[in-house]
């Protein structure tokens, strides 16, 4: 059982990013993972509370596995606790990313929700890592209040490196000068050619269903509209059958999932 | 070519211990036909029958000695591959991190006896899905490796087969090492035999047999091909997978959820359902921590847990996933139905309910829509 056995790795950096979310970047403390790409996850263990899947949200200098974890069950409590030089076990990384290297040459449209920026900033960070391959790069930001915003330093330094980056909020707090209201509002400011652009998108499922439409919409094709879904997960493997969505085990055919394919099962109450 | 064992079963089970094998079959206990170790030949079932309905389960006697007189009781072989609880690893602290372990028990060396031609395909199934993918189960795959499978036709399905019409019997299909037909003459039976292995051939060598004849082969023939049309139960055979991705906003899943009380028997009785989930323990000291793998039911409210809430809050959406998976979405994600005909869900279910009904009943309200559209002006 290979596959189930958690590979230790040692918390070497912790970055709270928001009241109830931490950035862990992990290092292998002798073997390690295959490098994941961009919009794979792993399953996160927490010794002795459990195991969660988790979206791979950066790098850096391999072989480091960055990943933002929000807290809202046992593990992923426990996850968030862990300080540097605890160990975590890591196994993965699993099912299908972004596929960055199939759209080569087009714009970027990423739009993020909440934690669903996790998985889009490692596609923002290889992007930027290599700009030449890539048009230009628009990068939609949705949080509940500006103090739920993840990575506000990081959202400055991609502006300074060209990528086109808007936030919104859905309540604004003293000093808020942006953008309030659903992400779809920031579609219109979008400044790419949309039959050049891929668009990645993350986040709440409404919110995902709503802003794929709008991209759609406005031009994008619908298989270049990829989102990253979300299911309870037990193995990663395709054996355990907890993450499926009708004909798709998200572990093996997704996470991410192109919107002509989603579209259907998302609009099933319960599925 | 088909051979007839000249004595009794004995033979066949004296081969397969001297063969090296535990020998699992079918014998009577606590009021069913269970799936058990064999001590003896003098274990199985021999002139016991089951009496069948949906919720409905009675072992009867016959009137004769067949050994193989009974259609499928509450186990499949499944619990013999896929166990319902698997130690997957287990880890102590060392220092500030942890060391994982795997245990690697020696598998046992099964020989199956007397496996139905539904119950081998639903191995054949299973096999798909834990070791076909990209990843295979390994503990799975260590036990199954080494089975030894005496399927046996079926000559006489209950009023719950329907494995006619999902193509899996009543002849055996491939993946046995042996094959019986069970034939009763004055009460006795003969067994008609077939190789499908060369360790099928190693183990009938042990056993004294003769040529059949043609005339005993057409015999067996007739009588498995008599089987077939006394099913008691049919399931449409085309257009199953169709039928459940279009009817998934349709009202019989209301009906149906009025009835079904979410208490997962049908998957646990299935041959073919492979869900699992994980826990994870430690000790008490909190320095020693394990992962067990145990089986898993759809019906149960966490299994599509997701920190929002439960993803199919409603026993109607938990039971649409049950058997749309089953007979639709299983095709998309492993290549065939997970429906073998066993009928141990109808059986086995408190309520009764019978997904060939619930099958005809989804069926008639598509034509029923059908003809409501033409019908609109």
């Amino acid at each position: 059982m290979a596959r189930m056995r958690p590979v230790p790795y040692r918390v070497v950096e912790r970055r709270r990013e928001t009241r109830d979310t931490v950035t862990l970047a992990l290092e292998p403390v002798a073997a390690r993972i295959a490098e994941p790409s961009p919009g794979q996850f792993t399953m996160m263990y927490a010794w002795g509370v459990g195991e969660v899947p988790v979206s791979v949200s950066g790098g850096g200098a391999k072989p480091r596995v960055e990943q933002t974890v929000r807290a809202v069950g046992a593990v992923t409590r426990a996850l968030c606790g862990a300080r540097p030089g605890e160990m975590l076990g890591l196994r993965g990384p699993f099912g299908v990313g972004w596929g960055l290297d199939e759209v080569q040459g087009f714009d970027l449209i990423l739009a993020a929700g909440g934690i669903g920026l996790a998985p889009l900033r490692s596609v923002v960070l290889r992007a930027l890592a290599d700009p030449r391959r890539y048009g230009r790069i628009v990068l939609l930001v949705g949080a509940r209040t500006p103090a739920d915003l993840l990575y506000p330093d990081e959202l400055e330094r991609w502006r300074r490196c060209g990528v086109h980056v808007e936030v919104t909020v859905d309540r604004a707090a003293a000093g808020w000068t942006g953008h309030v209201g659903l992400i779809t509002s920031l579609i219109d400011l979008v400044d790419a050619d949309p039959a050049r652009a891929a668009a990645f998108v993350c986040g709440p499922e409404i919110m995902m269903r709503l802003t794929a439409r709008a991209l759609v919409e406005r031009g994008v094709p619908p298989h270049r509209v990829r989102l990253s879904l979300e299911r309870n997960m037990r193995c990663g493997v395709g054996w355990c059958g907890h993450c499926q969505l009708g004909p798709l085990l998200l572990c093996r055919d997704g996470p991410v999932v192109p919107y002509e394919r989603a579209e259907p099962l998302m609009a099933v109450k319960e599925l | 070519m088909a051979k007839l064992m000249t004595t009794g079963l004995s033979a066949l089970y004296d081969a397969l211990r001297r063969a090296g094998y535990t020998v699992i079959g079918p014998t009577v206990r606590d009021g069913a036909i269970v799936l058990d170790e064999l001590r003896s030949a003098d274990d199985l079932p021999v002139g016991w029958g089951v009496t069948l309905a949906p919720g409905g389960y009675r072992v009867r006697r016959r009137d004769d000695q067949a050994a193989f007189g009974h259609s499928a009781g509450p186990q499949s072989w499944k619990p013999f591959l896929h166990q319902p609880r698997v130690k997957l690893w287990e880890a102590d602290r060392v220092g500030d991190g942890f060391e994982v372990r795997e245990e690697r028990p020696e598998p046992p060396r099964y020989a199956f006896l007397g496996v139905r031609p539904c119950d081998l395909r639903a191995i054949e199934i299973q096999d798909r899905v834990l070791m076909g993918g990209r990843h295979t189960d390994s503990a799975y795959a260590a036990r199954r490796e080494g089975v030894f499978i005496v399927a046996v036709d079926c000559t006489e399905p209950g009023e719950t087969c329907f494995c006619a019409s999902m193509g899996t019997g009543p002849k055996s299909g491939p993946g046995y090492d042996l094959a019986l037909t069970e034939l009763i003459d004055d009460g006795s039976p003969r067994y008609v035999v077939e190789v499908g292995s060369e360790a099928g051939s190693a183990v009938l060598a042990e056993v004294p047999t003769e040529e059949a004849d043609e005339d005993l082969q057409a015999c067996a023939r007739a009588e498995v091909a008599a089987a077939a049309e006394h099913m008691g139960r049919e399931m449409p055979a085309l257009g199953l997978r169709d039928l459940m991705a279009e009817s998934l906003d349709y009202a019989r899943w209301d009906e149906v959820a009025s009835r079904c009380l979410s208490c997962g028997n049908c998957t646990m009785v299935c041959p073919t359902c492979f869900c699992t989930t994980v826990e994870d323990t430690t000790d008490l000291t909190g320095e020693h921590a394990e992962r067990w793998q145990l089986w898993d039911s759809c019906f149960d409210l966490g299994f599509s847990h997701l920190h929002g809430g439960d993803v199919r809050s409603s026993p109607k959406s938990r039971y649409r996933q049950w058997l749309t998976h089953k007979l639709g979405t299983w095709h998309d994600q492993f290549g065939s139905s997970g429906c073998v005909g066993c009928g141990r869900c109808i059986v086995w279910c408190p309520v009764g309910i019978d997904l060939t009904e619930e099958v005809a009943a989804l069926q008639a309200e598509r034509d029923q829509r059908a003809s409501g559209e033409r019908g609109a002006p």
